[in-house]
């Protein structure tokens, strides 16, 4: 195996226990591969939820919670007030994060508490066998939707900078190294940072999702189903928002740096600010 | 000297040097909070508790601690998970419909082993029920709120001195045994106003020996890279859910930690037992009136009630005053007050109650905890006492019940 | 020059590294891997452009591309947008 994976991988416990093909361990190592570059692994602790993506920092030989489903930003919010200095990284999933956990997930956004999240969306509940997720395509045949889904999937991204994250962005388990980098930039972002993972689970969502259960042409359609968003495709009446159009009329899923905004103020120096506003003096404590 | 209140004076409340004070039972919480050593507070707004939230969310920072008031219940237990881990004692308080969203969280504590203490400040239920009407109604669901096997500790105060001491005495426990504990108070004892003794400075909670099933005991940031798991797991957390003996033997553990512990963890009081006939068991707020029927009972004088020996002037319900002249002399009762609700003190209750021939049990709910005295004490005679819809028993409804089980001989004479 | 290696308690058999490699350096070979299907093998490593997707989407890190002392940088200044 090679050297960062087995610096940061608790080699007793592998194999672990994704599926051969399972995008999650390539969102396992682009992570750890953010924290080696930063050079932050012993500021850095991990909180996940429950289910497939939720167990990628139980590998990691760092100080990790695995919690309850949905519940991981609640944990984090504690975990990072009571130590407001140190990086914490949450790993989600596409259920956990937008179905369960939405009310902790608008509230963390909104706060725009300094924690980082990286959603891994792979339009399925896989660990409990293939039921329809919040981001589940219209009319996609799963175990709970065999009727196809009614639901119009949701829009992580586009709920985060709606509800006040200051860094947004997306990549796939197809841009390995845009995701390290991403995921870098958000824990050195001082600020909510929300990435999501457009990630294969090739045995759940491989045949009903995606037409294929070879990881490898999931991959590829990730590759050519998306398109790179640029600042400018905002613009309205711009050549680029026409070109995004497009894409968009193609069904492509757009990928890349939504928001990175440094200006917003972030919650525990909003906190700080107001206390020593007030005048108040904050006494050092000892654990 | 005496402080009143202190709330909104902004004065760092560890620096309180006056040692009586008048507090509301919720801030007596809240002080104790503090004093014991807790710098994480995350809440949700619920009567009859709110004044904990209020007070916290001024004097936590003032102490130097991390207050938040998260988007519900689950989020607040989470939280403060969160924090222990981050190396913050941490506290958060409810009440009944609060406390039933925090069960999966409280399920996870124990099964982690994370010290963190939650307060129930109950109300009438179930549901919405009655939010400002008090009760003793979750006796059970503090015991066994969560799904699977676990133990817990739950303290139940009956005093604003109480919920001062038994809240620094949570911390203690839940360090100690590296459970959640679980502080169930009601919306009287929550409310009312008394003096009471507090410290004059930051006590030390340093427990012992940390005595722990197979859960990391190193807070993060500490290089030990600890894996906080809720499935069972070993001491590495590593689950072990598929090996039906290893978890066996972990849920084992995780019993045995409090269970063979009971002697340190007990705390019971009693009032007149020495020579008691029949015994009140009470715990929480009823265990007042309870008090005071035996005073009556026995005729030990109290300022706060009538000075007339023998004869009780009752408060005046529905415009019909009782007065009954009984010769209570012959009357031996007692009081065992149970402080640490759970685990269930048999062994003690069973050697306290051991001369006894009657047992009553007052609560404030159809009548549960004086299900587990039943079994504990087969063979005695347990009788029920249960008061639902909010009012707390009286001294005297409790006294007339002693009269009525004992078979006193009761005269009814004039008011003198 | 580069030295690859694929660890058989590793290796899944996903495939991925079949069509990953922009050189196509992967071949199936007869050893089987922990999981029982056939361990990838890098044929004519020499021809190896160091751009690392091989270690970044094998999923179970058991790929590892040493790079040995005479090897062309190409791959490594390579920066996708």
């Amino acid at each position: 195996m090679n050297k960062l994976y087995e610096s940061y991988i608790k080699t007793d416990s592998l194999p672990t226990l994704f599926c051969p093909g399972c995008g999650n361990g390539i969102v396992q190592i682009a992570a750890a591969r953010a924290i080696e570059s930063l050079g932050c692994r012993r500021e850095t602790a991990c909180v996940s939820g429950i289910g497939c993506s939720s167990w990628i920092p139980c590998y990691y030989k760092l100080d990790v919670m695995h919690t309850l489903h949905g519940r991981a930003l609640a944990f984090a919010t504690g975990l990072k007030l009571a130590s407001p200095d140190k990086n914490i990284i949450v790993f989600t999933g596409d259920g956990d994060c937008l179905a369960i956990g939405g009310n902790h997930f608008l509230h963390a956004c909104a706060r725009n508490i300094d924690i980082t999240v990286v959603m891994v969306n792979n339009y399925i509940y896989g660990m409990t066998g293939g039921q329809k997720s919040p981001t589940t395509p219209l009319k996609a045949v799963t175990k709970t939707s065999p009727f196809g889904s009614v639901d119009k999937p949701m829009d992580g991204c586009a709920l985060a900078m709606t509800l006040g994250a200051s860094y947004v962005a997306r990549w796939t388990t197809a841009h390995p190294v845009q995701l390290e980098r991403a995921i870098a930039q958000g824990v050195k972002h001082k600020g909510f940072s929300f990435i999501e993972v457009l990630s294969q689970c090739p045995v759940q969502a491989g045949g009903n999702i995606h037409g294929t259960k070879d990881a490898a042409t999931i991959l590829e359609k990730y590759r050519t189903g998306t398109y790179l968003w640029k600042p400018a495709m905002a613009k309205t009446g711009s050549p680029e928002a026409a070109e995004a159009d497009t894409f968009e009329a193609q069904g492509k899923t757009k990928i890349g740096l939504f928001k990175n905004d440094e200006e917003i103020e972030e919650y525990i120096a909003k906190v700080e600010e107001k206390l020593a506003d007030k005048g108040i003096e904050r006494p050092e404590m000892e654990k | 000297m005496e402080a009143s209140n202190p709330k909104g004076s902004g004065q760092n409340p560890l620096e309180i040097e006056n040692i009586k004070i008048v507090l509301q039972g919720n801030e007596a919480c809240a002080k104790g909070a503090l004093q014991a050593g807790c710098r994480f507070f995350a809440g949700y707004p619920i009567t009859p508790s709110t004044e904990i939230i209020e007070m916290l969310s001024e004097e936590m920072p003032l102490a130097g601690g991390a207050f938040i008031q998260m988007e519900d219940e689950i989020a607040s237990a989470c939280a403060i998970i969160g924090a222990r881990w981050g190396g913050k004692k941490a506290m958060t308080a409810t009440s009944g419909p609060g406390y039933t969203l925090m069960q999966e969280a409280i399920g996870y504590a124990a099964v982690t082993e994370t010290p963190i203490v939650i307060v129930n400040i109950q109300r009438g239920g179930p549901s919405t029920g009655q939010p400002t009407m008090s009760s003793q109604h979750d006796i059970y669901q503090a015991r066994y709120g969560s799904h699977g096997d676990y133990q817990i500790i739950v303290l139940a105060p009956s005093s604003v001195q109480e919920m001062y001491d038994f809240t620094v005495r949570a911390f203690e426990l839940s360090e100690r045994f590296r459970t959640p504990v679980i502080l169930l108070g009601d919306e009287i004892i929550g409310h009312m106003r008394e003096k009471i003794n507090v410290s004059s400075g930051p006590l030390e909670i340093a427990p012992a020996n940390i005595i722990s099933a197979s859960s990391p005991q190193r807070d993060f940031f500490m290089g030990a890279n600890s894996m906080v798991e809720g499935q069972l797991h070993d001491e590495y957390g590593r689950r072990i859910g598929h090996l039906a003996q290893k978890s066996g033997d972990f849920l084992q553990l995780l019993d045995r930690k409090i269970l063979d512990n009971m002697d340190e963890i007990t705390s019971i009081d009693t009032f007149c037992m020495e020579d008691a006939d029949v015994a009140i068991v009470a715990y929480g707020s009823v265990a007042r009136p309870s008090m005071n029927a035996i005073k009556l009972a026995r005729g030990i004088k109290d300022d706060r009630i009538s000075t007339k020996f023998k004869i009780v002037r009752d408060v005046i319900t529905k415009g019909v005053p009782k007065t009954l002249r009984t010769d209570y002399s012959h009357l031996k009762v007692g009081l065992i007050k149970i402080n640490t609700v759970w685990p269930f003190p048999e062994e003690q209750l069973v050697r306290l109650a051991a001369n006894v021939d009657i047992v009553i049990v007052p609560e404030m709910n159809v009548g549960k905890y004086c299900r587990e005295v039943e079994r504990a004490l087969c063979g005695k005679r347990v009788v029920s006492m249960p008061k639902s819809g909010g009012d707390i028993h009286t001294p005297r409804e409790i006294l007339d019940r002693i009269v009525e089980e004992t078979g006193l001989k009761q005269e009814v004479g004039d008011l003198e | 020059m580069a030295i690859i290696t694929v660890d058989k308690a590793c290796c899944k058999g996903c495939d991925i590294c079949f069509s990953i490699c922009p050189k196509k350096l992967f071949v199936p070979s007869k050893i089987r891997n922990s999981y029982g299907t056939n361990l990838p093998e890098a044929r004519n490593q020499e021809e190896c452009i160091l751009c690392g997707m091989c270690e970044r989407l094998c999923p179970d890190g058991a790929i590892s591309v040493i790079r040995s002392e005479d090897t062309k940088t190409e791959g490594e200044e390579r920066h996708e947008d």
